[in-house]
């Protein structure tokens, strides 16, 4: 991957971009240095505490996200018995959703490798999602993370598909903007495995032509093992108890459930109104309290119940794992109350609301931008208490 | 009957990514895809300060040749940490080892380890073992160092009515002695053991002279010594060998202890750790490069700048891209400025700078 900017090993602590973000402007380099400041004191509070009840903690919700999924697919087995269909199929979803938002993300992420634990550690860690957990983190947990909403940078912005920016130009392709939205999410995961393919980088000749055998074998052997899975072995396994077929809809369904819920919640990551987008010269020169400045106004939380912030992966706390992707989940929670509070201090936006107003402003903001010009979008207001 | 790798092979194609240990782990612990691991079975009290873990491994695992040690690791507040132990039992008996409360981990072990508990493990390794053909033995101890050489007597001893074991153990007291009353027992019992305890708080430090060593043990000079101890006694006993024995020292092969050689076992092999931002040597373990690097480059980039293919990412510390183990010394998080490295860390290296001599395993 080519890149124009170098990073050092760590952000410089003083000192600024070229251009700073419109919504960080009335802060000064030192005011931006002392919120960097304190966002890592917020960290190395986080690492003190971090032990034995946060390894506990992921522990058990693989205990019970291995249990939800042994005891779904058995009972999909006998889906002829349409109790046991229902069961299955819902504990199967929850099971899924488990595993790809508080378990497989945070773990890929590697929130949990300070404890050492070869079983769940990031390098080791495969999911129950086509796209293979390697190619993932490239595209996820380094370009991602590290050009959050930097339009030309983070393909995240739109996956190649979508326009999602306003600085985004528009072409007639555009215009099917809600319908491509549709109908990628009850497929997600497929959408996801091709974008991690990096096809227009490789177009672009941004990605080596070895690179992309390697990753078009590695999903190629992923996808067969997944679909097997869910749609051969299962509903095989079925047929004993006469249930092959309901089987078979019953992984259907787990699966569109999981995409659905999945392609909803990432969306409410970066494009509900109020979430900023960011352009080159914003980055150019970034200090490490200007890098924490752009992951909170880049990103946008959704609040909630505590099932909701698990079923979410607490990537419902979207703007505390953007400035500390590697802290565990578990732990957002606690951090979101004093993020919060920094950028009420600063002045700065802290975009949250709950689950059906943000899935409502992605959607406004796919349609509106399925059309010429640049939409009307609010920006992001100051956080209030 | 149904071969069970081919059941779980089948079985796998319900459950992928999983593996049927994944499954099974939520039933019994000691099932891993990745991570051999062993049920605790009993802990026996030693000394005040000692205890004897007996486990019973999971697949994976061999059985040990007298005198070896393995790897175990345990959790410390949520962190797996691992540190090598001698196996004290004899061969062909289940393994135990025997450890003594002297750290942190050790501390865990010896206080708060009950049967039922899990221990991760590696399978039995080192050289430190029986000679392949009978001879005369002259084992010295001190301390700890008893352990190892413990499963070699209890393997030996009794077996083998042709063994000649000479055993001169140091140690404080009585009280501390690990394995004392045992040893006595099996010296009274086979005439093959003669066992010397040297107590330093009543006869002082055993020094490694000539006519110390002819009044022990008067055929010394005919016999394979072995020892294990601390790293003080290890190198007197190495100076006074190679000054006396007559015997080359050559590179150990294990097995081998020819009449007049002497064989050791040395655990500490840790690197001294660096005040901070000094830097120090970088070795490239894999890659058979060794680069001095100041306290302020990260490790990426000194691998880098050395030609060497660095796995990486973001460099900024927020991807986990750039992670490779560290086999020995300290690094320093040039985010936090915490110092620190267990062996067989997983270290980003692209925030990572040297602190004092740094082995990679690249």
């Amino acid at each position: 991957m080519t890149t124009t900017l170098t990073r050092p090993g760590a952000l410089a602590a003083s000192g600024h971009p070229l251009v700073r973000p419109q919504a960080a402007r009335h802060l000064t380099d030192e005011q931006i240095a002392e919120l960097g400041v304190e966002l890592d004191a917020i960290r190395d509070d986080i690492l003190a505490k971090r032990g034995a009840t946060d390894a506990a903690y992921i522990r058990r919700v693989i205990k019970v996200q291995r249990g939800l999924e042994f005891a779904g697919r058995g009972a999909l087995l006998f889906g002829r018995n349409k109790a046991a269909w229902i069961a299955g199929t819902t504990m199967l979803s929850f099971a899924k959703i488990l595993e790809n938002m508080e378990i497989g993300h945070n773990v890929l992420h590697g929130q949990w490798d300070w404890m050492r634990d070869p079983d769940i550690h990031s390098t080791t860690w495969e999911w129950d999602f086509v796209t293979p957990a390697r190619s993932w983190q490239h595209t996820h947990n380094d370009l991602h993370h590290r050009w959050t909403n930097v339009v030309g940078k983070d393909r995240d912005v739109g996956y190649n598909l979508l326009r999602m920016d306003a600085d985004q130009p528009w072409k007639p392709f555009n215009l099917g903007n809600p319908l491509y939205n549709a109908m990628l999410a009850p497929v997600f995961e497929w959408g996801i495995a091709l974008y991690d393919l990096e096809l227009p980088e490789y177009n672009e000749g941004l990605k080596s032509k070895a690179d992309l055998k390697r990753d078009l074998k590695a999903v190629g052997i992923k996808a067969v093992k997944q679909f097997t899975k869910d749609y051969a072995a299962t509903p095989a396994v079925a047929m004993l108890t006469g249930s092959g077929k309901q089987a078979l809809y019953g992984t259907l369904v787990a699966n569109a459930v999981r995409n659905v819920w999945a392609h909803a919640v990432i969306f409410c990551g970066h494009f509900p109104d109020g979430t900023d987008t960011f352009t080159e010269e914003n980055v150019e020169g970034e200090t490490r309290g200007d890098w924490y400045v752009r992951q909170m106004i880049g990103s946008a939380n959704i609040s909630g119940s505590k099932l909701m912030h698990l079923m979410t992966g607490n990537l419902s706390h979207q703007v505390e794992h953007h400035c500390f992707p590697d802290l565990p989940s578990n732990r957002y929670a606690e951090v979101a109350v004093r993020v919060r509070e920094i950028c009420l201090r600063y002045g700065l936006p802290y975009t949250t609301g709950p689950l059906p107003k943000q899935v409502a402003s992605t959607w406004a903001k796919v349609f509106k931008l399925a059309l010429p010009g640049k939409g009307h979008f609010r920006k992001g207001k100051p956080a209030s208490a | 009957m149904i071969r069970l790798p081919r059941l779980a092979r089948a079985a796998s194609a319900l459950i992928t990514p999983l593996t049927p240990e994944d499954f099974l782990a939520l039933f019994n612990p000691v099932f891993s895809a990745r991570q051999l691991r062993g049920i605790v079975t009993s802990v026996v009290r030693e000394t005040e300060n000692s205890a004897t873990i007996y486990f019973r491994p999971g697949s994976g695992w061999h059985a040990h040749r007298a005198g070896q040690w393995a790897r175990i690791g345990v959790e410390l507040d949520g962190v797996r940490h691992w540190r090598s132990y001698s196996l004290s039992a004899a061969a062909g008996q289940d393994p135990a080892i025997t450890v003594t409360d002297a750290g942190a981990v050790s501390n865990v072990l010896v206080r708060n380890t009950r049967p039922g508990d899990v221990l991760f493990l590696a399978p039995p390794q080192g050289d430190f073992v029986l000679p392949e053909h009978p001879r005369s033995l002259l084992m010295l101890t001190a301390g700890s160092g008893i352990t190892p050489v413990m499963s070699m007597i209890r393997t030996l001893v009794p077996r083998r009515p042709d063994a000649d074991v000479v055993l001169v153990h140091s140690d404080r007291t009585p009280d501390v002695s690990l394995f004392r009353e045992e040893l006595n027992e099996l010296a009274d019992q086979f005439p093959n053991l003669r066992v010397t305890h040297w107590f330093t708080e009543e006869r002082g430090r055993l020094e490694f002279t000539a006519a110390t060593l002819d009044t022990l043990c008067p055929d010394w000079r005919s016999r394979a010594a072995y020892a294990c101890g601390p790293e003080g006694f290890l190198d007197d006993a190495e100076v006074f060998w190679a000054a006396e024995s007559g015997v080359p020292r050559t590179d150990p092969e294990p097995g081998r202890a020819d009449p007049g050689s002497l064989t050791i076992e040395r655990f500490s092999t840790s690197l001294a750790g660096g005040a901070g931002h000094d830097g120090g040597l970088v070795t490239f373990e894999a890659s058979d490069l060794e680069v001095e690097a100041d306290g302020e480059t990260p490790l990426l980039d000194v691998g880098e700048d050395a030609g060497i293919l660095m796995p990486s990412g973001c460099r900024m510390g927020i991807c986990h891209s750039c992670l490779l183990p560290l086999r020995a010394g300290q690094v320093r998080d040039l985010r936090t400025g915490e110092v620190h490295g267990d062996p067989g860390q997983l270290i980003q290296t692209c925030v990572s700078a040297a602190a004092g001599p740094v082995n990679l395993d690249h």
